[in-house]
């Protein structure tokens, strides 16, 4: 565990490594729609795989085991110790968590109400090529989950894939896979997006404007993901980015299979990180063996420039003279800092947590959003924001707190997913007549 | 709020089959339906307050074993405070959201022939049950804390007045000042339960140390 502290080695690759935001990605490949969508099939297909592989925090049970050569007295004391520290951390990660969430939907939710563009459906992706537009409810219901299955094990392979090169040391290659991801996504979609909005404010730009601005905003963002930036701005980019991707799918995914899909992958993520022979476990179990901190590029680099992001204030105040990149591991006050390095690995842990931001900030706002974009809720029924975005929040804490009490690698999505999903359909179908008929009558419960 | 969330959740259940289950055309038997929803309700609603209550009570227990001085860093006063107000502000958010959201857009309030002041009373009454659900968040737990059943059934009683006097809307005099006069008693109440006194306020407004 005491690994995961030594930045001393090899310090130049984890530098880089570290501030970069995105996981790996595949090449964009043709679709049959038009070229547009391959890029977007490419980004979808990225997408899924980050979210499938960013969802989860380092197994370090290794670490733990450390702490057994203590004596038993003061291990005690010391646990107890580490379950305050947990608590105390927890809490405040949660809430420092809460706030690109709910930014990263409030975005989403405000650029579908504007821009017509995000939902007319043109066409789908080719990970979901079966259609939902059939005249039978069993037909639709059949063709979105076979949309989900193929989406699924393009996720899979990904995920082995991943697996693979970095089993066989394949850094350069995974290197290039998320430049090239990091560069589409700034690039390209920013394009669309701003096109879209311009159209929609009806505001004309001439080209080099244009290009000035893509160029900037693409360049910086590159600069802030794969190097080092100023911590709002990294923060600013990943909420950015996570609401585009969460756009892409709200236009390009049909709305039966989204859902199956958000089921689908909040299991396949309980298994890859749980089971002992799941992708994403090996992945941690490699990195672990090789006494590595976990390739930060892949999965945790959002994680490890969240935690720079939520460790400046506090080393700023301890005067650390560590690296800005450095300080994230050690995010917890000096007092413990002197001999324990397993409580560091706790802070570690769960700010570890925290960082499948840009994937998990838009499977919510993915989640939050379908009411909008569904045409029964013009007229006003917004009740079920509050209730899907509290039980969203909610399933977020209770991962946080079970990462807490199980100290091992869990699956940040199941539980949140299940908890939105839940309250949405139940809250559709349920409350709303009722709260309906009671506002009519104008009684109050 | 979350526990307000699942008991409205819950509540919204019973009411939907047994409207399914009922004659749709039968207005009277709509309404008593109705009523009888918004009891159950306000039933479920002071059961999940209660489970909350065992919940904290749990986690308070752990926070006091953990800590170093043997008293958790957070009392359950303070708890039985943010409880009331988690409530409050999820069952006024669920009120308002809708109205507000109506109210942007075009129309007239009370075009056919109902009450004019509808936005106005609604907030209003709505601001008095956040109030009110802070307040018997205090008493409740305090009750609970205390052993003290009749503040437990007080606060039941309270509520299920509040409830029902909404009924007597459009005619706001017979909902909003019952609403009101009883959200100063459950105040005053919880202001002397959570230790102040009359001093203490003179103290406070006078301004002195």
């Amino acid at each position: 565990m005491i690994t995961f502290m030594n930045n001393s080695d090899s310090e130049e690759e984890p530098c880089n490594e570290r501030t970069s935001l995105m996981s790996a990605e595949s090449p964009p490949v043709p679709s049959y729609q038009d070229g547009r969508q391959a890029s977007e099939a490419g980004e979808a297909q990225g997408h899924r795989k980050r979210r499938a592989g960013s969802s989860r925090s380092p197994n370090n049970i290794a670490s733990g085991e450390r702490s057994d050569s203590r004596v038993p007295v003061r291990e005690s004391t010391l646990e107890n110790e580490e379950e305050e520290l947990t608590l105390k951390y927890g809490a405040k990660h949660v809430i420092m968590l809460f706030v690109p969430v709910t930014l990263c939907m409030i975005v989403v939710v405000a650029t579908i109400k504007s821009v017509r563009f995000y939902t007319e459906k043109n066409g789908q992706l080719i990970y979901t090529p079966f259609s939902e537009d059939t005249p039978s409810v069993g037909q639709r219901l059949l063709n979105s989950v076979l949309n989900t299955i193929i989406m699924i094990s393009v996720i899979i392979v990904m995920t082995v894939f991943l697996v693979l090169l970095y089993k066989y040391r394949c850094y350069k290659f995974i290197h290039g896979w998320l430049i090239l991801s990091s560069l589409m996504l700034l690039f390209l979609f920013t394009y669309i997006y701003l096109g879209e909005v311009l159209k929609t404010y009806n505001v004309a730009m001439d080209y080099p404007t244009l290009f000035l601005v893509i160029w900037n905003f693409g360049a910086v963002g590159m600069i802030c993901i794969h190097w080092k930036g100023p911590l709002q701005l990294q923060q600013a980019y990943l909420i950015m980015i996570s609401a585009l991707m969460a756009l892409v799918f709200i236009k390009y995914l049909p709305e039966w299979s989204a859902w199956v899909i958000l089921g689908a992958i909040s299991i396949y993520d309980l298994m890859a990180v749980l089971c002992p022979k799941g992708p994403l476990r090996m992945l941690v179990e490699t990195a672990q063996e090789r006494n590595e901190p976990i390739f930060p590029a892949l999965i945790y680099s959002s994680a490890m420039m969240w935690t720079v992001g939520m460790a400046k204030p506090d080393t700023a105040a301890r005067g650390s003279s560590q690296q800005p990149w450095d300080a994230g591991l050690f995010a917890c006050p000096s007092s413990i800092q002197s001999t324990v390095p397993w409580k560091q690995w706790i802070c570690l842990r769960l700010q570890v947590n925290l960082g499948q931001a840009p994937v998990l900030y838009c499977a919510y706002s993915l989640l939050s959003v379908y009411w909008v974009v569904d045409d029964r809720y013009i007229s006003g029924h917004l009740t079920i924001f509050p209730c899907v975005f509290y039980s969203l929040l909610q399933g977020l804490c209770l991962t946080l707190l079970l990462l807490a009490v199980f100290k091992k690698a869990l699956p940040a999505l199941p539980i949140s997913i299940t908890f939105g999903l839940i309250f949405y359909f139940s809250t559709d179908n349920l409350v709303r007549p009722f709260m309906d008929t009671l506002a009519s009558h104008q009684l109050y419960i | 709020a979350f526990f307000w969330l699942v008991s409205l959740l819950l509540s919204s259940l019973i009411w939907f089959i047994a409207v399914k289950a009922s004659d749709p055309r039968d207005e009277r038997l709509q309404k008593g339906l109705l009523i009888f929803g918004v009891m159950f309700s306000v039933l479920l609603q002071e059961a999940f307050r209660f489970l909350y209550y065992k919940l904290l009570r749990k986690a308070i227990e752990g926070l006091v074993a953990l800590s170093e001085d043997g008293c958790s860093p957070i009392s359950i006063q303070q708890m039985a405070y943010v409880a009331g107000v988690g409530f409050g502000l999820m069952s006024g958010a669920f009120s308002m959201i809708n109205l507000l959201a109506d109210a942007l857009g075009p129309g007239t309030v009370g075009i056919h022939g109902d009450s004019q002041l509808y936005f106005l009373t609604s907030a209003f009454m709505t601001m008095v049950l956040i109030f009110l659900h802070t307040f018997w968040g205090i008493l409740f737990f305090h009750g609970c804390e205390h052993r003290r059943w009749w503040e437990i059934t007080a606060v039941v009683v309270m509520h299920l007045t509040v409830s029902g006097s909404s009924f007597c809307n459009p005619l706001y005099v017979g909902s909003l000042v019952p609403s009101y006069l009883l959200m100063a008693a459950a105040a005053a109440w919880a202001y002397l339960l959570s230790g102040g006194s009359a001093q203490n306020l003179r103290r406070f407004l006078l301004c002195k140390s």
